[in-house]
């Protein structure tokens, strides 16, 4: 999309490469994105009520993938234990909205906010863990979050408790903002993240995932620049947490806390590609699109995300997006070397 | 004669796209003592990694008293009687000095070496026995690595570069055991960058450049100059 | 009194999280996979033993005789079929797996025996016990639960440190190129290494599932409890290990006797507090290799 200006070489004369990012398809990409955008926008002046709430689910598990990817694919962090920041996203909307009365949709990026105030601090102690003691690690601060969350009264304790700030609103006219707000959210993260992949610290995260002792010393902050991915997953998070609760209007410790969400989001980025932007969307439309039948399958369900993650991480750990082999790339990080002859 | 102990036939090994060995062909016989020498990047480790068994080959053999072994993992191949002191030593370090040797007979073969006689060939290996690996001098390291391949009760010994990082002094009382290994029969494959150490203690240098053979002969018989001009490459 | 008491069952609960916490460590020490199907196997065990009670009467100790070597062998086919693909997948790859492979594992227990709580029963010698003071005494079982759980962690060090196998282990461990070198199949030591951890995981198993009530979500919190014990206790070392679930256990048995809810809060804020201000460990190994 953008052209940069060739670096002169000394020779100057002859073939000067152009270094560019992306090309046609980034162009049809960046089209498409809109026109999608735009219908799905268009959406709730068409379909029911019930297929926007279903759809505001897949926007969440957009989310959720994507942040999980900036994670693990992108900064290497293998978490599993993200739904403490969803919990945190998910009560923050319901205390905000409920007991300290902010307007619910101010309340949504409210939540994320804490979410990334919480997160910052816990990452002190998490990364003094690393690799697959990091993961645990992960897990066990969201069983913390979630037996704190549990004797909180203000919160229902165990039992969860219910938005209802959304009543003065009449049912039809909530639905359809909670989707807008969540197909708007839904774009901000995607374009947020290839924005942030397309930084320098895009560029340091890639170093940092290659070799982090060599990116370390050509003067990459590492652990800086993980502990800024760490941070953001958490706000994400606490979006998608919030995106939840405010279309199911319901919050309980134990499914907003599951460790099943870190099932879903590992599902969701492996098998759409891990380390790619477009990856954990196509991931999340094929889990939207597989639920329905997968939830025929009772607890046969998340056998299958668990056998389907672990056969396409050892026979095709590129995921779905990895079978155009970066022939296609709708939204391009890196750049592309083109000598002119 | 009979058939070589070590038959390396025509191999070609690449790294990737980059070929390291073109087509080298490389023969040991019972008894003999071989130093390849050559400068770095001539191939001579890519060789040992080839015929230890940690490389394989695109095309081409390595034979041990006739069989083929090239399909054989390098665990595999030490049963059959070929143990490698590798370059750099590559001790276990978590482990005592006495352990890195157990570990060196692991495959239990039968023959001259175990701990008492390594202790004898090297006394101060004896001394150090209940110190971790990572706790020695570069030469002490270097003769726990000679007696763990020992312990292996090789028929063919492969020591790479038995010199690296060494003084002179303590290199001439390693290679000064060699003889005492040699003489139980064994067949010892030398390579070496030092050129000196090499022809003192070989029956036959070979000399490679960039994967081929360069000069070859008895080490007696070898001419200082010839050798010089084809370690480096000149007048060829 | 009832302090006292805490302490005492939180020490012999604390043998049975090192146990658990010794296969993961070995895993981890061997070949640098932490296996997060861990707990969940360990639960398979004790859902082994609860099947064979079933349908041939087996008493769990008898039990363990079949189970034991069953887990090995899956510990075995685990490493050779996925574990060593997963290794050549990159970092990340042995831990997708691993996770997957416990969400699997778990919710096939689900669809197999529900969401029921069960318990190994072991007859009188669960109830009984031998009474110290008012208020204080320990029961038989979580007594030889805990002796049992020591007696394997020593019979870990000793395999480690004395025999072939142990050594070729921990060689692998530290270059397996050069272990190759030596002769040693590293494949097959790793394959060895996780169906040992396996059968001690299966020992644990069993006693955790005759001590208390398991479900198949269980898995989860024996993998949390046995990473706190190794972290508590310090990386590297069996023995810290030991010492971390001890101290693991007590926290837990304080936290309970406050408020039953706290027991298992408790035992996570140690770990935290531990995390934060010792994160070596309390214990830390005196090697630094």
């Amino acid at each position: 999309m953008t052209q940069l200006d060739a670096p002169r070489t000394a020779a100057g004369t002859g073939s000067v490469p152009r270094v560019r990012r992306g090309g046609r398809a980034a162009w049809a990409g960046g089209a498409g994105l809109v026109a999608v955008v735009a219908v799905l926008g268009y959406l709730p002046y068409l379909v029911s009520r019930g297929t926007q709430v279903d759809l505001v689910g897949l926007f969440a598990l957009v989310v959720l993938g994507t942040m999980w990817n900036l994670l693990a694919g992108y900064g290497g962090m293998v978490s599993i234990g993200q739904q403490a920041y969803i919990g945190i996203g998910g009560y923050g909307l319901v205390y905000l909205a409920e007991t300290v009365g902010v307007d619910p949709f101010l309340s949504v990026p409210v939540a994320a906010l804490v979410c990334a105030l919480v997160a910052w601090p816990t990452s002190y102690l998490a990364f003094r863990l690393s690799g697959g003691y990091f993961a645990i690690g992960t897990w066990v601060i969201a069983e913390v979050v979630r037996l704190l969350v549990t004797q909180v009264d203000a919160v229902g304790a165990g039992s969860g408790a219910s938005l209802t700030a959304f009543s003065g609103i009449e049912p039809l006219y909530r639905i359809a903002f909670v989707y807008w707000m969540s197909l708007g959210i839904a774009v901000v993260v995607v374009v947020g993240v290839y924005l942030l992949m397309r930084s320098r610290l895009g560029l340091a995260l890639t170093a940092i995932r290659d070799d982090p002792t060599a990116a370390s010393s050509a003067g990459v902050r590492v652990t800086r620049a993980k502990r800024l991915v760490y941070v953001v997953a958490a706000a994400g998070c606490g979006l998608a947490g919030a995106m939840i609760v405010a279309n199911t209007l319901r919050v309980q410790p134990g499914s907003i806390f599951s460790v099943d969400y870190a099932a879903i989001m590992v599902f969701v980025v492996v098998i759409g590609g891990i380390g790619t932007i477009e990856g954990p969307v196509l991931g999340a439309l094929v889990f939207y699109l597989l639920q329905d039948s997968l939830a025929d399958l009772g607890n046969w369900y998340l056998v299958v995300v668990g056998g389907v993650a672990i056969a396409v991480t050892l026979l095709a750990p590129r995921g779905l997006w990895g079978l155009t082999r970066g022939r296609v790339e709708l939204f391009p990080t890196g750049y592309r070397v083109a000598v002119r002859r | 004669m009979s058939a070589p102990l070590l038959e390396v036939d025509d191999v070609e090994v690449a790294y990737g796209d980059a070929v390291a060995l073109p087509g080298l062909s490389v023969a040991v016989a019972e008894g003999e003592t071989l130093a390849l020498v050559g400068a770095n990047g001539a191939g001579k480790s890519t060789l040992l990694r080839t015929v230890c068994g940690l490389l394989r080959p695109r095309r081409g053999a390595v034979r041990l008293d006739g069989d083929d072994v090239t399909a054989l993992p390098a665990h595999a191949r030490v049963a059959r009687g070929i143990a490698m002191s590798p370059e750099g030593r590559r001790l276990f370090p978590s482990l005592s000095v006495e352990e890195n040797l157990l570990v060196g007979g692991y495959a239990r073969r039968r023959g001259p070496w175990d701990l008492a006689a390594v202790y004898e060939l090297f006394p101060l290996v004896a001394e150090r026995r209940s110190r971790p690996a990572a706790n020695l001098s570069g030469g002490e390291q270097q003769a726990v690595a000679i007696g763990r391949a020992l312990m292996a009760n090789p028929r063919l010994l492969l020591l790479d570069e038995v010199s690296l990082g060494l003084a002179p002094v303590v290199v001439a009382q390693l290679y000064a055991a060699l003889p005492r290994i040699t003489g139980q029969g064994t067949t010892v494959l030398v390579v070496e960058q030092d050129v000196h150490q090499a022809m003192a203690v070989a029956d036959r240098v070979q000399c490679l450049l960039e994967g081929r053979t360069v000069l070859e002969g008895p080490a007696e018989r070898i001419d200082r100059t010839a050798l010089a001009a084809a370690y480096f490459g000149v007048a060829r | 009194m009832s302090w006292v008491n805490a302490v005492v069952q939180g020490v012999l609960l604390g043998g049975l999280y090192a146990l658990v916490a010794a296969g993961l460590s070995l895993v981890f020490g061997v070949m640098r996979i932490v296996n997060l199907a861990h707990g969940v196997l360990a639960v398979v065990a004790a859902y082994g033993a609860l099947v064979l009670g079933r349908a041939l009467g087996l008493h769990p100790f008898l039990a363990l005789l079949l189970v034991v070597p069953a887990m090995a062998a899956i510990g075995y086919l685990l490493q050779r079929g996925l574990l060593d693909r997963a290794l050549r997948g990159g970092e990340l790859a042995p831990l997708l797996v691993t996770f997957g492979l416990a969400i699997v594992l778990q919710n096939v227990l689900l669809e197999a025996f529900s969401a029921d709580n069960q318990r190994l029963s072991v007859g009188a010698l669960g109830t009984s016990g031998v009474r110290i003071a008012d208020g204080l005494s320990i029961g038989w079982f979580p007594l030889l639960a805990a002796l049992t759980g020591v007696a394997v962690i020593a019979g870990l060090g000793r395999f480690l440190a004395r025999t072939r196998t142990g050594r070729a282990m921990r060689a692998a461990s530290d270059d397996p190129e050069a272990a190759r070198l030596m002769g040693v199949d590293d494949r097959r030591i790793y394959a060895v290494a996780t169906a040992l951890a396996l059968a001690t995981v299966a020992v644990a198993g069993v006693f955790l599932g005759a001590r208390s009530t398991f479900d198949p979500a269980a898995g989860a919190t024996t993998l949390i409890f046995a990473f706190e014990a190794v972290v508590i206790g310090g990386l590297g070392s069996l023995w810290g290990t030991l010492a971390g679930g001890i101290v693991l256990g007590v926290a837990q048995g304080l936290g309970a006797a406050v408020d039953p809810a706290y027991g298992v809060l408790a035992g996570h804020l140690v770990f935290l507090a531990v995390l934060a201000v010792k994160p070596r460990g309390l214990f830390p190994s005196a090697v630094t290799a």
